[in-house]
């Protein structure tokens, strides 16, 4: 149980790192696949990455609830945190979800558990961020869509089954789950209308 | 810590917050130069925002919205833990800095004797003055009405 004077500081520099990191990310989203980093620099609870706690005080506020997986629940820690820098609502109901952080994307939930949005406003969805253990290594997926020029080539170790449950996303278009991945300052974005064309070994 | 500063800190604070509100930034500003500030880091970077004011007709009425005031507020960590916040209206974000640091050395054991004599006390002392300057100045314009009453008699 963390108390406020052990509580890790957020950004050194509100206004200048919240834009740089709005730019990796746009820049991640734009680019679906490609790795981009995050510079900069804040206190991070445990277990968040680096990324993630840029990425968490960069987009949350109050208007976006924030649901976090069993391993960020774990402690107080986490939800703390988000509570005091960013007035995020932490929230227990994952379908109404903003944001969702996943610290072990092994137990990710089924993706119907999220917010998918809706025709009228398929922005009402849920973007989750999930912790992974490296974005340059691991199988090699294939990835095709807009903002791709061709294919592009993700090396990461994501849970087999995590490909053919983000193919929900061809149906429900333009509803649908984002997915950004974070490993330590790297990231890698993965919209809604990224496809998977081939998976090598 | 005893008991006693246990139940007097909340009070300590509340009556620093008092004054360093109504002190000018440069004002906290030069006092706090005496002071060797120890080692921090802010928790929270002084930042600017909006509250919504509340009012009641009469004081005693149903509540209503009656318009919104910027706040700048600041958290500040000293490097040995103790946590002060600083709240004031307008966008002074080093205003806010400087309460929240005030409010952080008030809570040491080793500073708030320092804090409330050279800080505190000055500003208080100045802020009385003002306070019964302008009250003697417009005690100056008070007007008597008693010629206004109709004399029957």
């Amino acid at each position: 149980m963390t108390t406020i004077a052990e509580m890790p500081a957020g950004f050194a520099d509100k206004v200048l790192s919240a834009q740089s990191t709005f730019r990796s990310v746009m820049d991640a989203m734009a680019r679906p696949g490609s790795v981009q980093r995050i510079e900069a620099a804040s206190g991070v609870p445990a277990p968040l990455m680096r990324g993630s706690a840029a990425i968490a005080l960069t987009l949350f506020d109050q208007d976006t609830p924030v649901w976090l997986d069993a391993k960020m629940a774990a402690t107080l820690d986490v939800a703390k945190w988000i509570k005091f820098h960013t007035s995020a609502p932490v929230i227990a109901d994952s379908s109404v979800c903003s944001f969702a952080l996943i610290g072990d994307i092994d137990q990710l939930p089924a993706l119907q558990r999220f917010a998918i949005g809706s025709n009228d406003y398929p922005d009402r969805s849920t973007t989750l961020i999930v912790q992974v253990p490296s974005l340059t290594q691991g199988p090699a997926i294939e990835l095709r869509g807009p903002g791709i020029d061709g294919t592009a080539v993700l090396r990461t170790q994501m849970a087999p089954d995590l490909l053919e449950r983000l193919a929900v996303n061809h149906a429900l278009f333009p509803r649908g789950i984002d997915l950004v991945l974070v490993a330590d300052d790297a990231i890698v974005a993965i919209p809604r209308t990224t496809r998977f064309v081939a998976k090598e070994g | 810590m005893t008991t006693s500063s246990l139940n007097d800190q909340p009070t300590r604070r509340q009556a620093a917050m008092a004054v360093l509100s109504h002190a000018a930034t440069a004002e906290i500003a030069g006092h706090l130069d005496a002071i060797a500030v120890p080692v921090h880091e802010q928790l929270r970077e002084p930042e600017n925002g909006l509250v919504m004011l509340r009012g009641r007709i009469g004081g005693d009425g149903a509540p209503f919205n009656l318009g919104e005031a910027t706040v700048s507020r600041a958290a500040i960590r000293l490097v040995s833990g103790e946590v002060g916040f600083g709240y004031t209206l307008g966008r002074d974000r080093e205003k806010a800095r400087l309460i929240a640091l005030c409010d952080a050395l008030i809570q040491t054991n080793e500073f708030a004797a320092a804090v409330e004599v050279q800080v505190l006390t000055p500003l208080r002392a100045r802020i009385a003055t003002d306070r019964q300057r302008k009250a003697a100045e417009t005690a100056a314009t008070k007007v008597d009405f008693y010629t206004l009453v109709r004399g029957e008699g």
